[in-house]
């Protein structure tokens, strides 16, 4: 099993949750981060008084996934992320060792 | 036939006489009744004036304020202007009308109203002939509101809430009550329409509500020091939607502010009016203009903060001068006051959290000396002779006298101001501590002063 996480622009979100669902990953968890990469922040300015806005608003999304598929999905992940620009985000991958289903106590990939 | 021949005399003499005294009498129900209407109709604009001025304290400033704060900070601020809505109301009542519009002497009125004793439905010929007495005092209760409330724009985030209940209530005493009796009150040292010694024209406030707040909020500022973090932290305004609703507010009950202190449904309400509306706008032109060549991009922020920066200069000079010049005021003030705000205050480097100075302060002031320079006699005859002959208004009508005399009120309300704001700042903290302890300066004062928080989004 592999944890995939990736970072993506809060407006790519809708696209991501559809090419994902369309090679049927239906379960992910979303976090509302703020971060920046190379990319840089912007500049605000208030009476006179400039802010420079460096973390910038960012989506996170988790999933765990049977180690087969995670090619798959990394590359439809990445596909549907992808604008070209700097501030696309990263996509980060990492073993798991175990997964458990609360519900019923299903272990490993049938938990999933 | 001689008896006949007076007879006749006799009964038309008789006639002619009754003829008469219904005519009188008619004469007078009828001016009676138009005084009446008069007095109708000036008492309903007045009302709403009234009205209009309450709304820019609450929600206008609290609105205006409440956005430019830090959301953990947004109650505090919105508790400010709505505690001085009550706190101010009750002074008022007890003794804050009498002292200001009391006869007293040159520089604060006497006891005679205290508790509003003697103030009823019946016109105080003085200060408004036309409207019930009590309307004059309702209308002028609305200014004692909104004066200190101004002021919570500097010491924002920051204060004590029983600290700030303390500092306003000797404020009031202190610098409001004799500010307002010298400019406006019977027998003051600066009151221009009711023949003081330096007569200062100030239609609606410009010393008694602008500058006054202006230095004491300056004084605040400087006394409470900068909010823990300033200059390191990020301290954006949390939600601007806000504060452009509150100065929209506050644009339109500044209509009730200066055209309601012509305290009469005149011509006149309707030239301070118009005054009012050019100055806003201009000042808002100004101020983007400058922002635009200076940042490059021209903001709400600066577009609503030159509005209220005209607002607030063309208010003395709002019941004196022609549209024109009401829009050459506002426009100069709305470059001052970006001067003043975005450049000098950084230069300075005081932590006057919500520009109170720079805008009601710099605002006043400037708006005060112009008034000094286009009050026409064409829009106000308000000084005359002694045959009753009118006489120039302001410099460029001839009277260059009247540029010092407006110096000298400037000056009076900066000096009262700054030294009022110290000293009842000194008082407050000696009773009541000056600020929150700085962990509750860092949880914000929605909570450590008040229990609540403003966005509960959650729930």
């Amino acid at each position: 099993m592999k944890k995939i996480e990736a970072v993506i622009q809060p407006f790519k979100l809708e696209d991501v949750k559809e090419a994902l669902k369309a090679i049927g990953i239906d379960g992910m968890t979303i976090i509302e981060v703020r971060g920046h990469g190379r990319q840089k922040g912007h500049k605000e300015v208030y009476r006179g008084q400039e802010y420079q806005v460096d973390l910038l608003p960012k989506v996170k999304l988790e999933m765990i996934v049977a180690s087969a598929r995670v090619d798959e999905v990394v590359q439809t992940l990445s596909n549907a992320a992808r604008t070209g620009k700097i501030g696309d985000g990263k996509i980060f991958v990492t073993n798991v060792e175990e997964a458990i289903r609360i519900r019923n106590d299903e272990r490993g990939e049938t938990a999933l | 036939m001689f008896w006949k021949t007076c007879f006749f005399l006799l009964t038309s003499v008789a006639l002619h006489a009754q003829v008469a005294s219904n005519a009188d009498a008619r004469l007078k129900s009828l001016e009676d009744a138009t005084r009446a209407a008069q007095s109708s109709g000036d008492n309903a604009w007045m009302l709403v004036s009234c009205a209009l001025v309450l709304f820019m304290t609450g929600p206008g400033l609290a609105l205006f304020y409440g956005g430019l704060v830090r959301s953990k900070n947004v109650l505090g601020t919105m508790m400010h202007s709505f505690s001085l809505m009550v706190l101010a109301t009750l002074l008022w009542a007890v003794v804050g009308y009498s002292l200001a519009f009391g006869e007293g002497n040159l520089f604060i009125g006497g006891f005679q109203y205290v508790f509003l004793h003697g103030v009823g439905a019946a016109p105080n010929a003085d200060y408004a002939p036309t409207i019930p007495h009590l309307t004059f005092m309702a209308f002028q209760l609305m200014f004692a509101i909104i004066t200190p409330a101004l002021i919570s724009g500097a010491y924002a985030e920051r204060m004590k809430f029983s600290t700030m209940l303390v500092y306003t209530t000797l404020w009031m005493l202190v610098v409001y009550f004799p500010m307002a009796h010298m400019v406006w009150g019977k027998g003051g040292l600066l009151n221009a329409s009711l023949g003081g010694r330096i007569p200062c024209l100030d239609f609606a406030g410009g010393t008694v509500v602008h500058i006054t707040s202006g230095i004491s909020a300056l004084v605040a500022a400087l006394v409470l020091g900068p909010r823990a973090g300033y200059g390191r932290e990020p301290m954006k305004p949390h939600n601007l939607v806000l504060s452009v609703i509150g100065a929209c507010m506050l644009w339109v009950g500044w209509f009730g502010f200066n055209a309601g202190s012509a305290l009469n449904a005149s011509g006149l309400a309707s030239s301070a009016f118009v005054a009012t509306h050019f100055g806003a706008a201009a000042a808002a032109a100004g101020w983007m203009l400058a922002e635009w060549l200076h940042n490059g991009k021209p903001s709400i922020l600066g577009a609503i903060s030159g509005c209220v920066a005209g607002l607030v200069a063309i208010t003395p000079a709002a019941g004196f001068v022609q549209p024109m010049p009401a829009l050459a005021i506002g426009f100069l003030a709305g470059l001052f006051c970006f001067f003043m705000v975005t450049i000098v205050k950084m230069k300075l480097g005081y932590d006057d959290s919500l520009d109170a100075f720079g805008v009601h302060g710099a605002g006043g002031t400037l708006g005060a000396l112009l008034t000094g320079v286009f009050a026409t006699s064409l829009v106000n005859p308000i000084f005359k002779d002694a045959s009753g002959r009118t006489l120039a208004s302001g410099l460029l009508e001839g009277n260059a006298a009247q540029l010092g005399h407006q110096a000298v009120g400037v000056l009076i309300a900066l000096a009262l101001g700054a030294a009022g704001s110290f000293v009842c700042l000194k008082i407050a903290a000696a009773l009541c501590g000056l600020r929150p302890s700085s962990e509750q300066e860092e949880d914000g004062l929605d909570l450590s002063m008040h229990g609540e928080e403003g966005y509960n989004l959650e729930s």
